[in-house]
């Protein structure tokens, strides 16, 4: 099998339980996409042309209350202001590339392909071909997403909201990033992080998220310094 | 009526656009040092940061009584993913505990 072959399926592979994860969430988008008043055809590109799960979801949310374009399109802007991060982490594993492969890798670019490709990586270190394996997980969440989606709008107003099926996105996080808490300033990111995101909760088109994100990155860097420094006496 | 066309275009461009951002101009320039160790911990930091208000709030309110099934599985959850760290049991052990305590709260 070549290499490049090998790292898709890896990728994939990785990808499979978190499907399991995201389809419920891609069917609760559809359903709620069509009772905010959205058209099929809208709810379901939606999916394709945005790719983006929390943002789908206040989109919908804002044009059922009636929000003006740019509020709309702002609040999209801010939601996946975390995909910049992203961005910057897996650059230096991609940076090699050609241009095709930046935009499709880029369209692909969702937490959920996040998440376990940045975690190979660095487990795994740079090598060749590995943007399959980001490939690989990255086109089986679209396809999924779609899927779900679809089924989702076909459903409608038939899904049950009580189910708590949302609850399935968060626990799939839990289950990437709990394992990797070995470090303590890894730890200290991860609840610093975690504090502030509940104490900026309010703050309005999930500010908050950026802002702990931003809070976790500063005290895992700072306390790795420092630890550094320790060592070094 | 919102145009939503517009809408799903302009947040589809800019939502692209911030996630090639980075991939692109690290790859035309070096990305330094500091920032490199910085990135680290972005997964752990962005992560923590969509989980937390999952478990602990519930409405918006912190909630850390016995009475927020989200909370009572989400540690669950996080005791399967560390001792199992297996993404499809942790799954399944998060919502069989949820879809319990919320019974056991009827």
């Amino acid at each position: 099998m070549s290499e490049a072959r090998k790292n898709f399926i890896e990728g994939v592979r990785a990808e499979v339980p978190i499907l399991i994860g995201v389809f419920p969430f891609g069917l609760i988008y559809g359903a709620l996409a069509i009772n905010s008043g959205l058209s099929t055809t809208a709810a379901q590109l939606m999916s394709s042309i945005v790719f983006a799960g929390s943002a789908q979801f206040i989109t919908a949310q804002l044009f059922k209350e009636g929000a003006p374009a740019l509020v709309m399109i702002l609040t999209i802007a801010v939601v996946n202001l975390r995909h910049m991060l992203y961005s910057a982490s897996l650059a230096p594993y991609l940076k090699d590339l050609s241009i095709r492969w930046k935009v499709l890798l880029s369209y692909l670019l969702t937490d959920e392909a996040y998440a376990p490709s940045i975690l190979h990586y660095e487990k795994e270190g740079l090598l060749h071909f590995k943007h399959w394996f980001l490939f690989g997980a990255g086109i089986s969440l679209w396809l999924n997403w779609q899927v779900s989606t679809a089924i989702g709008v076909f459903l409608g107003a038939s899904i049950p909201e009580n189910l708590s099926l949302d609850f399935a996105l968060p626990l799939t996080f839990i289950a990437m990033i709990v394992p990797v808490m070995k470090k303590q300033p890894v730890v200290a990111a991860a609840l610093s992080a975690g504090a502030t995101a509940l104490l900026a909760y309010s703050l309005p088109y999930k500010l908050g998220l950026i802002l702990a994100a931003l809070v976790g990155i500063l005290v895992g860097t700072l306390l790795e310094g420092r630890e550094a420094a320790k060592e070094a006496q | 009526m919102t145009n939503i066309w517009v809408v799903m275009v302009f947040g589809g461009l800019i939502t692209f656009g911030m996630r090639f951002s980075l991939i692109y101009l690290f790859g035309k320039f070096e990305i330094p040092e500091t920032m490199k160790r910085a990135l680290h911990y972005v997964p752990p930091a962005v992560f923590s940061a969509i989980i937390f208000p999952e478990i602990f709030l519930s409405g918006g309110v912190l909630n850390l009584s016995l009475a927020n099934p989200r909370l009572l599985a989400g540690l669950l959850a996080i005791l399967t993913a560390w001792f199992s760290r297996n993404t499809l049991i942790t799954i399944l052990v998060g919502m069989a505990a949820l879809f319990f305590f919320q019974w056991i709260q009827l």
